[in-house]
């Protein structure tokens, strides 16, 4: 038997190691998002019930805010409901919610029942604008500027670590600037 | 107090471990009887202490004690008894730990019965099983502590996962990593074989029960997994090449090849490099399984734990041991000379195309599985591999291999005639093809994917009978001798027959569920119903229930047929408050022409509950024919083969004639 060819399965498991080298230095929920540093896209998004009144991008010019996207459907939303409600009460930035491929009244109700943490929701039952923004799943969050351009995107839930050590230095820089 | 204390046996089974492997391999030189005397008590101790640790832990699970980490962070004192004790291997820590015990348990086994061993080969297996040991001991100690403190501990814990408070969960992932873990010892024999420069027919003898043992605990864990996610996940799926599905297949399909190809090793003394490849491979894979899916690589619905500190820890442990191995393949590989040779048509060729077939189509899986890491990593751009890539490259090819294995087992080892053969098979074939079009006729879609895998069943089927039937002489001789020779057939080739004719079933309820299943779904107010096939599925009514810690919306439903009550299911979907996270629990009619499975969805005001409904034909026989591969392969573990170990080893090329 030939000598060299009993070292190519080495050789096989050396290069898939390289690729596993390499993806370990990914972190999985960064997804490069083709949104960073664009305007958002133009929406005006109905609200979740009559008389709500709704959410368009025209709302988060101004002030530096988070866009949330987030569906009564969703468990991991219920998991990072608590935090928003947090960063929500110490009134440090505005959260909008996007109301993302809901049963009709199912976020309202969700949102009575749970409680409010948005400034304003915009029911996005078919998902178009969802698409605008390229989401994966939900939760996923958008840190906007005052000037409606998308500086960061967060996919996954906003926990503790991220809040405290992502998302604030960040917003605590764009409002410096 | 007893954290500390399973913290204390978890440091010593390391110690043991590390020490042992070493004096092990230094006592190779020196060919000391008491070094190779403390193999055994060695391994017995690295069981003992590791068990210990594991006692320590499930007491901290039991007892509600917050001040441990791992159980604040998954446990519950509102959690029932039951899931409290699984609770302990439902996150990383545990489940880890939970691997070592099984890894230390088959090393103690192996101390109690591998007697008869030589002792130069069972002290290198010991040598290489215990660095396993002292890896993986290591790898919990310093990355994934179970036995880490929280002071002050919580009030209460933040429960386990609901998806997995469930029975399946209770038994699935001990059944899989008793499948991984015992490949560890075939992986450890082969290493010690390279090492020593000699394999023969006495070493696979040796060898095929460890690798069947394995090889029977990993098909009936898949099939557990795969009815956990039938049962609990609630979307009907049993299957859905997820990556840590996948993760579990691929050493299923190389071990499948590796029993096959011990076989022929054990007959025919051949294959020898070949066979060694593929125990490597197979534990290669078991370990990339448990651990690729745990180190943020991967990522999954399954993924309990993301940190790349741990991957790192793990790609070292791979280098080590695959790459370790792998070396002394390439360097030691060469030694292994067959003696047995073998003709282009002969049970031994083919053999050798269904491990290259099945080594083929593991590749192909794992290269589903990561190709989206390939292409990540060299550019921005994320893919996915889904159902559709297998669909058409992995199932034309395992339906391929399956037309061979009534072929294989009626042609003679060394030279066969492949005419004999195929007339014999002639009624299967025609069975098959019966089979085929009455599918088609059928089945009210024409499907040809049905008309398949019906013959392709009935054509495994049928082909064992006939094996069965040819090896009995049945017809040929009286029954009476008929019988007294189906009474003498060795429990190998009655664990081929059944683990064969469960393969069948499989492919015949495989084929059910996917080629012929039926859907439909519409929001109901109590009261509405909704049509599938002849069945009107009504909505009687919807309450609210409380469990211990859950709340749940449960729907009562009633299926009839032409005004006839059919049956009255019940399905729920639970709310878990600790979490947040709310599960479905579907209701099965399950009979043995197959599933009414129905699930109920979040509710709208306006339009009442969203009721999902769905026929799975078949559905009970991928479990049934699960357990009779199970079966058969419990029946080759029993199988003493001819050649006894206690007696010296038996020269090699042995005079059995034909099969």
């Amino acid at each position: 038997m030939n000598r060299i060819l009993l070292f190519v399965p080495l050789a096989i498991f050396a290069v898939t190691l390289v690729y596993f080298g390499l993806g370990l230095r990914q972190d999985p929920s960064a997804i490069p998002s083709q949104m960073i540093d664009r305007p958002l896209p133009a929406f005006d998004l109905a609200g979740l019930e009559a008389g709500d009144p709704g959410l368009s991008n025209t709302d988060l010019l101004g002030q530096v805010s988070l866009l949330n996207v987030f569906g009564s459907w969703c468990p991991p939303c219920a998991i990072e409901h608590p935090m928003l409600m947090q960063i929500s009460r110490s009134g440090r930035v505005p959260i909008y919610g996007v109301d993302w491929r809901d049963e009709p009244g199912a976020g309202a109700a969700w949102l009575a029942r749970h409680g409010n943490p948005y400034s304003r929701v915009g029911d996005d039952a078919q998902g178009r604008l969802a698409i605008d923004l390229g989401i994966t799943g939900a939760p996923e969050t958008f840190l906007v500027d005052a000037e409606g351009r998308v500086r960061h995107h967060h996919v996954g839930i906003i926990t503790e670590d991220v809040w405290r050590n992502t998302l604030l230095p960040m917003i605590e820089e764009l409002e410096r600037s | 107090m007893i954290a500390e204390l399973g913290q204390f046996a978890l440091i010593l089974a390391f110690v043991v471990a590390l020490f042992q492997s070493l004096a092990l391999f230094a006592g190779l030189r020196t060919r000391d009887a008491v070094v190779h005397g403390f193999a055994r008590a060695g391994a017995i101790a690295q069981f003992v202490l590791v068990l210990a640790a594991f006692a320590c832990l499930t007491v901290l699970f039991a007892t509600s004690d917050f001040t441990a980490l791992v159980v604040a962070e998954n446990s519950h004192t509102d959690k029932p008894m039951l899931y409290k004790i699984t609770g302990v291997w439902g996150n990383h820590e545990g489940s880890m730990l939970l691997w070592g015990l099984i890894l230390t348990g088959y090393t103690a086994a192996l101390a109690w019965s591998a007697k008869p061993v030589e002792a130069r080969l069972i002290s290198l297996t010991f040598a290489v099983q215990s660095l396993i040991t002292a890896a993986f001991t290591a790898f919990l100690l310093f990355t994934s502590n179970p036995f880490a403190r929280l002071w002050p501990g919580p009030e209460n814990g933040q429960d386990l996962n609901p998806l997995l408070q469930d029975p399946g969960l209770a038994s699935h992932p001990p059944m899989l990593y008793a499948g991984y873990v015992g490949f560890s010892i075939t992986f450890s024999f082969a290493v010690a074989a390279l090492i020593d420069g000699r394999v023969d027919a006495r070493w696979a003898r040796i060898v095929r029960p460890w690798a069947l043992t394995a090889w029977t605990f990993l098909t009936i864990g898949i099939a557990l997994g795969a009815s956990w996610a039938y049962y609990e996940l609630g979307w009907g799926g049993w299957w859905a090449w997820d990556p840590v599905e996948n993760a579990s297949l691929m050493p299923w399909l190389a071990g499948t090849a590796f029993i096959h190809s011990l076989r022929v090793m054990e007959k025919r003394d051949t294959l020898k490099a070949w066979t060694i490849l593929l125990a490597l491979m197979t534990f290669a894979l078991s370990m990339a399984g448990t651990f690729l899916v745990r180190s943020g690589i991967i990522t999954s619905v399954h993924a309990f734990a993301v940190d790349p500190e741990r991957g790192v820890f793990i790609l070292a442990i791979l280098v080590a041991l695959i790459g370790g191995s792998l070396l002394i393949y390439g360097l030691r590989a060469g030694l292994l000379k067959p003696t047995g040779v073998f003709s282009a048509i002969s049970r031994e060729s083919l053999l050798l195309i269904n491990n290259l077939v099945l080594a083929a189509a593991c590749a192909l899986v794992f290269f589903g599985t990561f190709y989206p890491l390939f292409i990540s990593t060299v550019s921005n751009e994320t893919v996915t591999v889904g159902a559709p890539f297998y669909n058409n490259t992995f199932n034309p090819m395992l339906g391929a291999l399956l037309v061979l294995v009534p072929v294989s087992g009626l042609l003679a080892w060394k030279r066969g005639k492949l005419m004999p053969v195929l007339r014999d098979l002639a009624p299967a074939a025609i069975a098959a093809v019966a089979g085929g079009v009455v599918a088609l006729w059928i089945a009210d879609r024409g499907l040809i994917a049905g008309a398949l895998g019906t013959g392709l069943a009935i054509w495994i089927a049928v082909g064992v009978m006939i094996d069965l039937a040819k090896r009995f002489k049945l017809g040929e001789i009286s029954l009476q001798s008929s019988l007294a020779r189906m009474a003498r057939l060795p429990l190998g080739i009655w664990g081929m027959a059944v683990a064969h004719f469960g393969l069948a079933v499989v492919v015949f309820a495989i084929t059910g569920v996917s080629a012929w299943k039926q859907e439909a779904s519409a929001f109901l107010m109590p009261g509405q119903h909704l049509d599938i096939r002849q069945l009107t599925l009504t909505l009687d009514s919807v309450e609210q229930v409380e469990g211990r810690n859950y709340v749940a919306e449960r729907g009562h439903l009633t299926a009839r047929r032409d005004q006839q009550v059919v049956s009255n299911l019940t399905a729920e979907r639970r709310l878990y408050p600790v979490r947040g996270m709310s599960t479905t629990e579907s209701a099965i009619h399950a009979r043995v022409t197959g599933d009414l499975y129905v699930t109920i969805g979040q509710p709208s005001p306006e339009r009442g509950w969203p009721v999902h409904v769905y026929l799975y034909p078949f559905a009970m026989w991928l479990w049934i024919g699960s357990a009779i591969l199970g079966l058969g392969g419990i029946l080759s573990i029993a199988d003493r083969g001819r050649r006894s170990l206690v007696a010296k080893a038996a020269p090699v090329q042995a005079k059995e004639p034909g099969r």
